[in-house]
């Protein structure tokens, strides 16, 4: 009982001067608004001013997943200065575990009615289930799945790059060619992932309806809840004595190796936790868009997570949230009203933000604290004298 | 309206020629005549076009082959009927010009019968065998090759007395020799038909080989063949090799093309410029512009867009620099994103210009066709050029690094930065100019490419990652190791594409180099001493 009141006075309420100290109001804010969307929806009739419709709540189950990638993306970037362009690759892995799952639950209600086949199997006449299809039909399996592919990667690519100093534009560049390798073999049918089509069609999970409203609430919950414990869990984490050493990495990785600290390790061990975040992102991001395909895995997309977590403020946890949540706001309205705007609008977002922004929204929130501290100073120095 | 003119127009054209020598008809005449002629009798209505002017008819006459020639019934105008995927197309028998269907009632078809067709077959191949041109000749022979017959090969030998052409003469021969490989009843003739056989490389000769060889009596013409075939696979094995490694050579080229921009601005600058495929689109785009505006001089079209590219690249990439990069001098990975989001902008800049659809660019007629060195063998002239352009360009690059002061002054800031700028070297010029630079010569590889597919606005995406994974192969800081990379990368995907598979073999050749960076992590070629740092 001590230990959870230590907990929470020293790791979640100090309010320090650091970034990411306002994680637990963030929180809070997070869950009271999913909530409150979920009532608007549930209980209100459709014809209320104050009814959140279901396209709605989708859109925003939609925006969560993609500010836990963010979140993930920002652990290693903000803290630990490994700028990966291959993350998307992890949240589409993740993806494709929860889509196989799903893909099973179909069973004979395909197109081609066969029970253990998916569709697309049976059209490429297939006869049985490849060996890494076999009890993705268990709901623990794929969620076990989801993490641990990702995971796995993360490790072997990892420990094969940090261990040989690979650091900087170089490890970017090949972070890309990673998910770039991926994009290109899922694109093929031999590959067992239903090629460029990709897995869709999904009808249910765990039993419960994709099309019910209340599944899809029960969806956005739990994607909120999820991304609230990612944030408190990461905000421990780098708070903790390995945060700090990810931190001394991050400014000076030769000097926290002559020190004594195995810095690869550090790395490694923050790239899978990363990696593992953004296959879970991924996973709830399936169930909520109907589909996961190649596409997924486009360096585009990845390089697009980095600049959400520019926009919020890199190293400041709740900015990548923030940045991910407003920027792909901007999207949905931008495509809506004029579609051949928004990629001149998402180009000058990127140079814009590394040239004027370099600290995100985040960053000019405390630029107003400082100054409005300092004026304080000055005031209480003036009544003084 | 303008069926009446073309009957009438006939009709003068009747009454002119019957004025004239009844023995001496007019083309006109026959043509119509042919279409009333019993089929019995139109032998001598081809034989006495074909009198008149044989190279002119050889489009009706290859029509009739095909059974695909109709007349109408209104005015006796000839045309050919072709089904191409279950659809008809009424097509003009000489011009090819596409015509509006008619029904089925209004036109009728010209009968042609074995011995009608045994005539047509001989005069065409008489026809073309006897063309001015020696290369049409022989052009004409190879097509004869899979379809010899007695007497295409008694006008071959008729006009082979005549023939003073070296290569047809070759040809010539090869010709009777297959035919008397598979009809002559003399095992005798038989052999020395192989050994004149022996060593071509025509698909058709092997193709005989193959099919003659099960039913050969003659123990000494069956081993004659047999070692003959095992050296005819023997010699097409190597020359598809030397294929391969063409086709390496040339993805080669055009990855060193979009990859050396890069390599030095890498080099030199330390950043990675995401925009580069971009410059190249430019570059390709420019080629089309030029194209555009002067149409009527495809030829020399692109002699005006190589440098113009280079301008319009350099130009753009000199304001990135000053514009964008300046002002991020020290954070590479800020420079990269920022450099991502100005290729977004100019990509969408270009499709909202141009359209999203690709663009063709015409190819040059010097650049189109191929250079066959044997019937296996042929290596297309443009990609020859663009190999040719590239290594050029590649020297013009070393020239440009080490014979010049510019070059001096890009290589000093490169091995340190520091020190270059306290012996007065102004760096953020030398950064400009560098980048200017990598981004026309980008530009230059855009020329090459539109040469080679479509111009669109995905252009540079296509090759961006294969030009940075060029980069990271080859090491930064040394040109050769560019070079080496380049095609390296290019050779290796061509030879392990028909065993993988187009898509596997960039996956492969991917993670080649994922784990290679482990063992190397600076490349193929590292900077050694104090510039490493």
């Amino acid at each position: 009982m001590s230990f959870l009141n230590t907990f929470f006075n020293n790791k979640l309420f100090d309010r320090g001067d650091q970034p990411g100290s306002r994680t637990l109001p963030f929180v809070m804010l997070l869950l009271a608004v999913t909530f409150l969307a979920s009532f608007c929806n549930l209980a209100l009739p459709a014809d209320s001013v104050f009814y959140v419709s279901t396209y709605t709540i989708t859109l925003l189950g939609k925006y969560l997943c993609y500010a836990m990638l963010a979140l993930a993306v920002d652990i290693i970037w903000g803290y630990c200065g490994i700028l990966s362009l291959g993350h998307g690759a992890f949240f589409a892995l993740g993806g494709y575990a929860m889509g196989m799952y799903l893909m099973r639950q179909i069973g004979d209600r395909g197109v081609y009615g066969n029970p253990e086949l998916p569709d697309f199997m049976v059209f490429l006449n297939w006869t049985e289930l490849p060996w890494f299809w076999q009890g993705m039909d268990q709901f623990w399996l794929a969620m076990v799945m989801v993490a641990l592919v990702p995971g796995l990667l993360a490790f072997v690519f990892g420990w094969l790059a940090f261990r040989s100093r690979v650091t900087g534009v170089y490890l970017s560049i090949i972070t890309q060619a990673l998910t770039y390798a991926l994009l290109l073999s899922f694109f093929r049918n031999e590959m067992g992932f239903g090629g460029n089509n990709g897995l869709t069609d999904f009808k249910d999970i765990l039993g419960f309806s994709l099309q019910e409203d209340s599944t899809r609430i029960g969806l956005f919950i739990t994607t909120a809840l999820m991304l609230s414990l990612v944030l408190i869990a990461s905000h421990a984490i780098l708070k903790s004595r390995f945060g700090k050493v990810i931190v001394a990495i991050r400014d000076g990785e030769d000097r926290a190796r002559f020190i004594g600290y195995r810095t690869e390790r550090y790395k490694v061990w923050l790239f899978v936790y990363s990696a593992v975040i953004a296959g879970i992102a991924g996973a709830l991001y399936v169930p909520q868009v109907g589909i996961i395909n190649p596409g997924e895995f486009s360096p585009v997309n990845s390089i697009e997570i980095v600049i959400w977590v520019a926009v919020g403020g890199r190293g400041t946890l709740i900015g990548a949230v923030i940045g991910a949540l407003l920027v792909n706001y901007a999207k949905t309205r931008f495509t809506a009203i004029m579609p051949d705007g928004w990629l001149f609008a998402l180009g000058a977002l990127f140079v814009l933000v590394t040239l004027y922004l370099p600290k995100g929204i985040m960053g000019l929130f405390d630029q107003f604290r400082e100054r409005r501290n300092k004026n304080k100073a000055v005031d209480l120095q003036e009544t003084a004298s | 309206m303008r069926n009446l003119l073309i009957i009438l127009a006939c009709l003068l054209s009747m009454l002119l020629s019957t004025a004239h020598a009844s023995s001496d008809k007019s083309t006109q005449e026959l043509l119509i005549e042919l279409t009333t002629v019993k089929l019995s009798k139109s032998i001598p209505v081809l034989q006495a076009l074909a009198e008149n002017d044989a190279e002119k008819m050889l489009p009706l006459f290859n029509t009739m082959l095909k059974g695909q020639l109709y007349y109408v019934k209104s005015d006796k105008q000839l045309l050919s009927i072709a089904k191409v995927d279950g659809v008809k197309q009424y097509t003009k028998v000489f011009t090819g010009e596409a015509i509006e269907p008619l029904s089925k009632k209004a036109t009728k078809k010209i009968r042609v019968n074995n011995k009608v067709r045994r005539f047509l077959r001989e005069t065409i191949a008489r026809t073309q065998l006897s063309a001015s041109a020696p290369e049409s000749r022989e052009k004409a022979l190879i097509s004869l090759l899979s379809k010899l017959d007695k007497s295409i090969i008694s006008t071959i030998q008729s006009l082979r007395e005549h023939e003073s052409d070296e290569t047809v003469l070759e040809l010539m021969d090869v010709a009777i020799a297959m035919y008397t490989l598979s009809n002559s009843k003399e095992a005798n003739e038989r052999l020395s038909a192989v050994h004149t056989l022996d060593g071509r490389l025509e698909n058709e000769v092997r193709n005989l080989f193959v099919s003659v060889v099960k039913n050969e009596t003659d123990s000494k013409v069956k081993a004659a063949i047999d070692k003959a075939l095992a050296m005819l696979d023997d010699r097409i094995e190597n020359y598809q090799f030397v294929n391969k490694l063409f086709f390496g050579l040339s993805l080669g080229s055009v990855l060193l093309l979009a990859a050396i921009g890069l390599a030095i601005t890498f080099g030199v600058m330390g950043v990675i410029n995401m925009a580069h495929g971009e410059m190249i689109m430019l570059g390709a785009y420019t080629t089309y512009v030029v194209q555009m505006m002067m149409p009527n001089a495809i030829d020399y079209s692109l002699w005006v867009a190589i440098p113009l590219a280079f301008l319009v690249s350099g130009s753009v990439g000199v304001l990135i620099e000053r514009g964008v990069i300046r002002h991020l001098h020290g954070r590479p990975l800020e420079t990269l994103l920022a450099t991502f989001g100005i290729s977004l902008i100019l990509q969408q800049l270009v499709r909202s210009v141009f359209s999203p659809l690709n663009r063709q660019v015409e190819s040059p007629t010097w650049m189109s066709g191929s250079l066959d060195i044997n019937p296996v063998l042929s290596l297309t002239l443009n990609r020859l050029y663009i190999l040719a352009f590239a290594l050029l360009v590649f020297g013009l690059l070393l020239l440009i690094l080490n014979k010049t002061s510019l070059g001096l002054n890009v290589r000093a800031v490169a091995q340190n930065r520091n020190m270059a700028k306290a012996m007065g070297i102004r760096t953020d010029r030398v950064d400009a100019m560098t980048f200017g630079l990598g981004s026309g010569i980008a530009g230059m590889a855009g020329v090459a490419l539109s040469q080679l597919t479509n111009v669109g606005p995905n252009l540079g995406q296509a090759y961006i990652i294969d030009s940075f994974m060029v980069v990271v192969f080859g090491g930064v800081g040394n040109l050769w190791g560019t070079l080496v990379a380049a095609f390296t990368l290019g050779v290796a995907n061509k030879f392990i594409e028909p065993i993988t598979g187009a898509v596997l073999a960039s996956i492969l050749v991917l993670v080649f180099i994922i784990l290679f960076i482990q063992k190397r992590p600076k490349g193929l070629f590292p900077q050694k001493g104090r510039a490493a740092e």
